[in-house]
C-alpha cells in the first residue's frame, strides 16, 4: 500500500504545481456570487487560462483541445488547484459532463463549433434534464420537440435546478419527440441556445434566499434540425453517457473537509465543548465517516488506475458525504448557539445549503435502489410504466390521482 | 496510488479462508454455548498457517508481516467466527517484537502462546493508563509496577483480557509510581499472577479476569509509544474481526431477500428491506475504507495510527451492531432463533463492542486525536 506518486506522476504535479505558483496571483477569488457578472466574468477569464495552460479538459482528447491524459492526473490537477487556494474551472459540468457527451455523440460540426468555446469558459453551458414532474424517475420528462415540416424543431415545456443557466450560453436538453411509443424510446438530445426567443431564465431562491439554480422555460422555441446531438429518438442512450460522466466527476479531489475542519477549531476553541463527552461522541463519528470517504476515494483512485471504471457504489460516498456534512453543520450550530442562523454566520449558509444537497446528482433513496439493485443484486421494485406507450401512460397517472 | 491487496495479501486471504473452511466454526459457535469444549482446536491451524509469527522478524522465525496483514487474517476469522486467539497473540507479539524478546522463536514455531494485557493510553478526559474494569462504567487503574534491575513487580487486576485462559505469557502494561508505563513479560504459571476463565454470551471470545499479586515478570525493553502501539494494534484487529462479520451478515441476509417471497414479490425488492441492506453495505464499504487507513498508517503513517485504528474500530463496531441487527429484521422470526446463525453474529457484536475499552471508547478517541490538530 503506497499513497506515494509514481515518478510520473510526480512529474506531472510537480509541472502543474509550478504553473500555478506562477500564475495563482492573476486568479479570481474562491468565492464569490453567480449573480455578480463582473466575478463571473474573472472566473471565465480565469478558466480559460487554465485551458491554454491545460489545466481544464484533462482527460479530453488532444484533438479537441484536452490533454489527452487519464483520470489520475485530473484528480492531481483538482488537488494541486485546490491546494494553491484558486478557483478550479467555473464550467465543471460542461467540461467534466457535456462536453464528452458531444465528443462521444456529437458531429464533427458540432464539435468543432461548440467545443473549444466551452473549454475556455467564452461559452459557459448547462444541463436541462430535470423537470417538476421528473427528477429521479428522469425518462418521465415532458418538455416537448415537436419536428416541422422544413426539418426545424418546436420546442415547449419546462426545466428545473439548472445550474450557470443565468450566464450560460448553451444548454444539452433532453426532450420528448415521440410520445406514442415507450417512455425511453420517444426521448431526443438537443443544444439550445440561451439566449434566443423563447428561452426564459428564472432564479430560483433556495432556503438561503440565493439562487444558484434556475427554472428554463421553454415556449416555441425554434430550433435547427443540426441541434439534434446523437441521434433523434437516441436521447436516453445519450443522457446515459452523461450521467456516466457525472458519476466520475462526484468523489474524486473534492473531499467536503470545509465544515469538518471549521467544526473540529470550534470545538477546540470552547474548553467546555472540549470536554463534552456527547460532542467528542458525535465529532468522533463525523471524522470516522469523512476518513472513510477519503480512503475509500483512494480505494477507487487505486481501481482507475488500473483500469476499471467506479461501480455505483461510488454512490454511497456521496451519502455518507452529505449526512456527515449536515451533521458537522448541525453540532457547530449547536455549540454556537442561534447567533449561527445570523444571515453572515459561516454555519448559516450551510445549514440552508446541505438539505437541498440530499436530493442533487440522485436523491439518497433512488441512490440506494440502484445500488441495492446493482451492487447487491437485489429485485428491482416492480415498475407499472414498462413496455406502455408515453401518451397513455400519462393518462394512466391523471385516473389513479384521487378526484 | 496503490490502495489495494498485493498479490502475497490475496493469498494470505485466501489461505486463511481454506485453512478455517475446514472446521465448522459457525456450528461450534453454536454449540459451545452449551458445552465450551466444542470448539475445534483452531490454535493447531493457526500454528500450521503461521500466524503466531506474523509479525515476529524472519531472523526469529517469524513471517515478517505488518499488522494489515493480522487484520487479513483477523478478517477471514470474523466471517466464520472462528475462535482463533489473534486479539490476545497479535498486539502481543507487537511489544515483544518491538522489545526483541527472547520469548519470539518459541512464539513463532507455536510452542508458547502469548496474550496481551490491555491497557488504554492516557487521553485528556482519562489521565493515566486505565485498564477495563469487571463492571459498571468507570476504567479501572492499570496494575501498579515497580521495577527493580531486569524485573518488574505487578499488582493489580485487569477484566475481561480477550484469549487470557490457556495462554502461557502474559504481556502486562503496569504503571510506576512516577506514572511511568512499563512492559512486563510475565509466566502465566508464576507465583501472584491467577487468570480466572470467564464467559460472557459469545463462546468464540474465551476472557480471562487477570491479576497480579507481587508478581515478577520478565521487564520488556519498550518505551510507552510501543504500548500505545499496542492498543491501537488490538483495536485495528477487533475492527478487522468485526468486517468479517458484516460481511457475512450481509451476504446472508441478501441471499435470503431474493429467495424469500410476501405478497407475491421476493422481500428484496421492497425499498425498506433493499435500503436497510444498503445501509449495511455503506457501513460495511465504510468500515473497509478505514481498515487500509489502519493498515497503511501503521506500516507508512505511524503518527496517525491511533487516529486510524480508532476510527476503524468506531466505524467497524457500529457497522456490526447494525448488520447483526439487520440480519434479524430481515430474516423475521426464524433470525431471533437459536437454530439460525443470525443470533450467533448478534452475540458476536454484543460481546465486541464492550471489550478493549469499548467502540464508544475508540469514538471518543477519534475526537481527541483530531482535536489535537484541530488548532
Amino acid at each position: 500500500m503506497d499513497l506515494n506518486d509514481t515518478p510520473e506522476q510526480a512529474e506531472y504535479r510537480e509541472k502543474v504545481r509550478a504553473w500555478l505558483r506562477e500564475h495563482k496571483d492573476e486568479a479570481p477569488p474562491r468565492q464569490g456570487s453567480s449573480e455578480d457578472t463582473s466575478y463571473i466574468d474573472a472566473r471565465r477569464a480565469w478558466q480559460g487560462k487554465l485551458a491554454e495552460a491545460g489545466l481544464a479538459g484533462v482527460t479530453w482528447p488532444k484533438e479537441y483541445g484536452g490533454q489527452g491524459l487519464g483520470p489520475i492526473e485530473q484528480v492531481t490537477t483538482n488537488q494541486e488547484i485546490s491546494q494553491a487556494g484558486v478557483p478550479g474551472i467555473l464550467d465543471a459540468i460542461g467540461i467534466g459532463m457535456l462536453g464528452p457527451c458531444i465528443i462521444a455523440h456529437g458531429t464533427e460540426e458540432q464539435k468543432s463549433r461548440y467545443l473549444g468555446p466551452l473549454l475556455h469558459g467564452d461559452e459557459v453551458w448547462c444541463q436541462l434534464f430535470s423537470e417538476p414532474a421528473a427528477g429521479s424517475d428522469l425518462a418521465a420528462i415532458q418538455t416537448r420537440a415537436r419536428q416541422n415540416d422544413d426539418g426545424s424543431w418546436t420546442l415547449n415545456g419546462q426545466k428545473v435546478w439548472t445550474t450557470n443557466a443565468q450566464f450560460a450560453s448553451y444548454g444539452l436538453l433532453l426532450a420528448r419527440t415521440d410520445p406514442d411509443v415507450p417512455k425511453h424510446k420517444g426521448l431526443t438530445m438537443f443544444i439550445v441556445p440561451i439566449d434566443a426567443e423563447g428561452v426564459t431564465v428564472r432564479g430560483l431562491r433556495q432556503i438561503s434566499g440565493e439562487a444558484e439554480f434556475n427554472e428554463v422555460f421553454f415556449d416555441d422555441l425554434r430550433l435547427e434540425e443540426d441541434a439534434v446531438v446523437g441521434g433523434v429518438g437516441n436521447g436516453w442512450g445519450t443522457a446515459l453517457t452523461v450521467l456516466m460522466f457525472e458519476r466520475l466527476t462526484i468523489g474524486f479531489g473534492s473531499e467536503n473537509y470545509g465544515s469538518s475542519a471549521r467544526l473540529g477549531q470550534t470545538i477546540a476553541a470552547d474548553p467546555a465543548a472540549r470536554r463534552d463527552s456527547n460532542i467528542r461522541h458525535q465529532f468522533g463519528e463525523i471524522i470516522s465517516e469523512l476518513l472513510a470517504v477519503r480512503f475509500n476515494g483512494y480505494r477507487a483512485l487505486t481501481l482507475l488506475q488500473q483500469g476499471q471504471i467506479p461501480g455505483p457504489e461510488a454512490g454511497l460516498a456521496k451519502v455518507t458525504l452529505v449526512n456527515a456534512g449536515i451533521a458537522a453543520t448541525d453540532l457547530g450550530a449547536d455549540i454556537v448557539g442561534p447567533d449561527a442562523l445570523e444571515a453572515d454566520s459561516e454555519w448559516s449558509y450551510l445549514i440552508s445549503f446541505l438539505p437541498g444537497l440530499k436530493s442533487a446528482g440522485g436523491t439518497e433513496s433512488i441512490l440506494r435502489n440502484t445500488i441495492g439493485e446493482r451492487v447487491l443484486g437485489l429485485p428491482p421494485e416492480p415498475r407499472l410504466d414498462k413496455g406502455i406507450p408515453f401518451s397513455e401512460l400519462r393518462a394512466k397517472e391523471k385516473e389513479a390521482l384521487p378526484s | 496510488m496503490n490502495l489495494a491487496l498485493s498479490d502475497e495479501q490475496e493469498f494470505l486471504r485466501e489461505a486463511a479462508r481454506g485453512a478455517l473452511s475446514r472446521h465448522k466454526t459457525i456450528a461450534a459457535a453454536r454449540e459451545a454455548l452449551e458445552n465450551p469444549d466444542a470448539l475445534p482446536d483452531l490454535w493447531s491451524t493457526a500454528v500450521e498457517a503461521g500466524w503466531p509469527g506474523l509479525l515476529i522478524g524472519e531472523e526469529q522465525g517469524g513471517a515478517g508481516l505488518g499488522v494489515f496483514d493480522a487484520m487479513l487474517v483477523a478478517e477471514e476469522c470474523g466471517r466464520v467466527l472462528a475462535a482463533v486467539p489473534l486479539l490476545g497473540l497479535v498486539p502481543a507479539t507487537a511489544i515483544l517484537d518491538a522489545a526483541g524478546d527472547e520469548s519470539l522463536q518459541s512464539i513463532a514455531d507455536g510452542e508458547l502462546r502469548p496474550v496481551y494485557v490491555p491497557a488504554r493510553p492516557p487521553s485528556e478526559l482519562e489521565e493515566g493508563w486505565t485498564v477495563d474494569p469487571p463492571s459498571g462504567l468507570a476504567r479501572a487503574e492499570a496494575p501498579r509496577a515497580s521495577v527493580e534491575g531486569e524485573e518488574v513487580v505487578l499488582d493489580g487486576s485487569v477484566a475481561f483480557v480477550p484469549d487470557a485462559p490457556g495462554a502461557q505469557l502474559l504481556v502486562a502494561v503496569g504503571e510506576t509510581e512516577d506514572g511511568e508505563a512499563v512492559a512486563a513479560a510475565v509466566s502465566a504459571d508464576a507465583d501472584g499472577v491467577s487468570v480466572e476463565s470467564v464467559f460472557r454470551y459469545d463462546a468464540t471470545h474465551p476472557l480471562g479476569h487477570v491479576s497480579f499479586a507481587s508478581a515478577r515478570g520478565r521487564r520488556l525493553a519498550v518505551d510507552a509509544d510501543a504500548l500505545a502501539d499496542a492498543w491501537y494494534v488490538a483495536q485495528s484487529l477487533i475492527a478487522a474481526e468485526s468486517i468479517g462479520a458484516v460481511q457475512t451478515c450481509l451476504d446472508t441476509s441478501v441471499a435470503y431477500a431474493k429467495e424469500r417471497f410476501t405478497f407475491g414479490r421476493a422481500i428484496g425488492s421492497y425499498q425498506a428491506i433493499k435500503h436497510e441492506l444498503t445501509e449495511v453495505l455503506r457501513r460495511l464499504e465504510n468500515a473497509r475504507g478505514v481498515e487500509y487507513y489502519a493498515g497503511w498508517a501503521r506500516g507508512s503513517k505511524p503518527e496517525e495510527f491511533p487516529l486510524a485504528a480508532s476510527a476503524a474500530r468506531s466505524t467497524a463496531g457500529r457497522a456490526l451492531d447494525f448488520a447483526a441487527r439487520s440480519m434479524i429484521n430481515v430474516h423475521g422470526g426464524i433470525g431471533a432463533t437459536w437454530e439460525h446463525d443470525a443470533p450467533l453474529f448478534f452475540r458476536r457484536a454484543e460481546l465486541s463492542r464492550r471489550l478493549l475499552g469499548g467502540t464508544n471508547d475508540a469514538t471518543d478517541r477519534v475526537a481527541e486525536e483530531s482535536l489535537k490538530t484541530a488548532a
